[in-house]
């Protein structure tokens, strides 16, 4: 397998893994939400808080950290670009 | 003043820029307590600020052609990051986000994470690769991927159609406030909007609406968290009340079970003559609707809106403007964290604007309270006047029920500071950065709209051989006469007609979602695949939301129809989409595979180092 075929396969494998997550914050929790609410997270409703703030924040964290495992696997393979001026 | 490039030394500029911007907030302050009158505060606000764009705007004038197009590909990720986002947060998220909320509670909030979690697709499917491709506009992606000016003019077609929906909403925004914070009539308004817009756009095209944006995330996200933060203290919700409003959200329940939640008849509204789009409190804050109907309407709504910011052309070329691929990953995840300063303020300001009209215990609470009194309070008059509150005493006992205080979703925003007491300068502070967020918008817009006829039509289709002087010159005509044309239509306040802004969101995925993604993750899609892709998404798209809106299906259907599996007019994407994705597929499918050069032009778009595909001036 050449390295290109390679570095393509680890960055559709780093892209399910992204969208798992993002289905999970943005689709899969919300199936649950009546039950959700019952629990609380600081002093708000679960369900309420994912919805206003939680998955929000949550695609935040989760696009920084895509962003830096994307660029170890250009490195890895060598497609790492130089910063230009 | 700055040594070095404009490009280093933009974290001075805009840093100085915002202390510039606090100093005027601390002068109309001043002004205030010297006797200034609030509407001369309001008409400094809108006038400083615009003035201030459009200065960018001159500054950033260009003959360049990639300056035009995608400012030259050197603004930096941060930057970036802020431009998207004032790009991405209009008039409409600005002013009716929170009034949403208010109304909408837990079942309004699918568009929060619909509007955020699209970001993730953006970052993952689209940006960094039509980044690597080297583009200027979304058609010239879809044309040279599968080569053609048919696919090329399909997806021109589409662009055209979501963008537009979405361009006379923010015009009508930009024309609102405008009217309001100037005491002008609001078909000036909407000219003054246009005029502003297309100063800060005309002259330097992409490079233009990046500096200009940029300056308007700063005061729109300014004047959006200064009076959260402040009236969560004033109506003691905590110091940080992004942290701090669990309690004040169970006292919401409790208030709702308290004052009861009721329902008003058509009939009994219409007799007391409530003003059109004005609503009262219905629904739970923070209750899930229960029920399998309930919890598919809300993840419609979200998937919804989360393919469409994905497919949204104004958006997805702000990422052809950074220097790398990199970079232009790295810029979607500082988007989404600028927009979510906002976002996640809406919920808050909903919820303590709502508590402080709603709990007894505080002097703003009005609910409950006599009406003679609540008519007689200075705010309630005022907005009275301008038909955005009404008070209906249904059952004739002289106290304000939940249920008998109707209020349009805009005046959350707009008055919350005055309900609470804040000074008037707040409320101008409130008003530029109502118009930032509108005109930065419809800027983006217009921009999309023009560069793809200019780019795609004109100079792809039309005339090849146009040299670079004509280009831009057609270029910006076509920018005023885009412009003008949603001027024209907003002037006549036909939105009401013309829908939501979630529609553009439907467009938008019904006709270009699957034919980018496929173009970059699916080497086998073809040309005939695309373009049928695209013309069975929009047009079905369109077809069902004919049949399924009351205001088209009467006069064309003869009748209103119920929506299939609860699909109404906000998620008719949810029936483009599919289509143009199984066509697409069956389409490619049976026609020859792409030719070896397009297969090795998808390797090379996947790939982030070596050239791009389309030259940096083409």
């Amino acid at each position: 397998m050449s390295n290109k075929d390679a570095y393509w396969n680890k960055t559709k494998n780093h892209m399910i893994v992204t969208l798992v997550l993002w289905a999970f914050f943005s689709l899969v929790i919300f199936m649950f939400g009546s039950e959700l609410n019952t629990m609380s997270f600081l002093g708000y409703p679960l369900a309420y808080y994912m919805t206003a703030q939680g998955s929000l924040l949550a695609f935040v964290v989760m696009l920084f950290w895509t962003a830096n495992k994307q660029e170890k696997i250009d490195e890895e393979h060598g497609f790492s670009e130089r910063e230009e001026d | 003043m700055f040594k070095g490039n404009f490009i280093d030394n933009l974290p001075k500029i805009y840093g100085t820029y915002t202390g510039g911007f606090f100093v005027f907030i601390i002068l109309m302050a001043i002004a205030e307590q010297a006797g200034v009158s609030a509407k001369n505060i309001g008409v400094m606000f809108v006038a400083f600020t615009v003035l201030i764009y459009a200065l960018i705007g001159y500054l950033s004038r260009t003959i360049q052609v990639d300056a035009y197009y995608v400012a030259g590909r050197q603004v930096p990720t941060v930057f970036n990051g802020m431009a998207t986002a004032a790009d991405w947060m209009s008039g409409a998220s600005f002013v009716a986000l929170a009034g949403g909320v208010y109304y909408g509670g837990y079942t309004y909030m699918a568009f929060l994470v619909g509007w955020t979690g699209g970001y993730v697709l953006v970052a993952t499917l689209m940006a960094p690769y039509l980044r690597k491709f080297g583009c200027y506009t979304v058609p010239d992606f879809i044309g040279t991927r599968y080569g053609g000016n048919l696919v090329r003019a399909c997806s021109v077609f589409v662009l055209f159609i979501a963008s537009f929906t979405y361009v006379t909403a923010q015009i009508n925004a930009t024309g609102t406030i405008a009217s309001r914070a100037l005491g002008i009539p609001f078909e000036a308004g909407v000219w003054v909007g246009l005029i502003s817009i297309l100063i800060c756009s005309m002259l330097g095209g992409m490079r233009a609406v990046t500096w200009t944006q940029v300056a308007q995330y700063i005061v729109l996200i300014v004047a959006y968290l200064i009076p959260v933060f402040w009236i969560s203290n004033k109506v003691g919700g905590g110091v940080f009340p992004h942290l701090m409003l669990g309690d004040e959200v169970a006292r919401l329940g409790e208030l709702e079970q308290q004052f009861g939640l009721v329902k008003n008849s058509a009939a009994d509204m219409k007799a007391a003559g409530v003003p059109g789009g004005l609503k009262y409190i219905s629904g739970t804050h923070a209750g899930v609707p229960e029920g399998g109907m309930a919890v598919w309407k809300y993840l419609s709504l979200a998937i919804c809106m989360m393919v469409g910011t994905a497919s949204l052309p104004h958006i997805l070329m702000r990422y052809f403007t950074t220097p790398t691929v990199r970079a232009a990953r790295k810029s979607v995840a500082w988007s989404l964290f600028f927009i979510f300063l906002l976002y996640s303020s809406a919920p808050m300001l909903a919820t303590l604007s709502k508590l402080a009209l709603m709990d007894p215990n505080l002097p703003t609470g009005i609910i409950g309270k006599s009406i003679s009194d609540v008519q007689s309070i200075e705010w309630v008059q005022r907005w009275s006047e301008v038909k955005q509150v009404f008070i209906a005493d249904f059952n004739g006992d002289g106290i304000l029920q939940l249920n008998e205080w109707f209020m349009r979703g805009d005046v959350v925003v707009l008055a919350t500071p005055e309900i609470a007491g804040l000074p008037f300068v707040i409320s101008g502070l409130v008003f530029a950065g109502g118009m930032a967020a509108a005109m930065s918008t419809a800027d983006g817009l217009v921009l999309a709209i023009s560069n793809a006829l200019s780019h795609d039509i004109y100079y792809k289709i039309i005339d090849p051989k146009a040299d670079t002087a004509k280009r831009l010159l057609v270029a910006r005509v076509l920018l005023v006469i885009i412009g003008a044309a949603g001027a024209y239509i907003a002037s006549f306040r036909l939105t009401s007609i013309l829908g939501s802004v979630a529609w553009a969101f439907d467009f938008a995925m019904s006709g270009l979602f699957f034919p980018l993604v496929l173009g970059v993750w699916w080497k086998r899609a073809t040309r005939q695949g695309a373009i049928a892709g695209i013309m069975a998404g929009i047009l079905s798209g369109l077809t069902y939301l004919l049949w399924v809106y009351p205001k088209f299906s009467v006069p064309i259907f003869g009748g209103v129809n119920t929506p299939f599996l609860g699909i109404d007019h906000l998620r008719f994407g949810m029936i483009g989409a599919p289509i143009c994705l199984v066509v697409m597929v069956v389409v490619s499918l049976m026609t020859k595979e792409p030719d070896a050069a397009t297969q090795k032009m998808v390797d090379d778009t996947r790939i982030p180092t070596g050239k791009a595909i389309l030259g940096k001036q083409h």
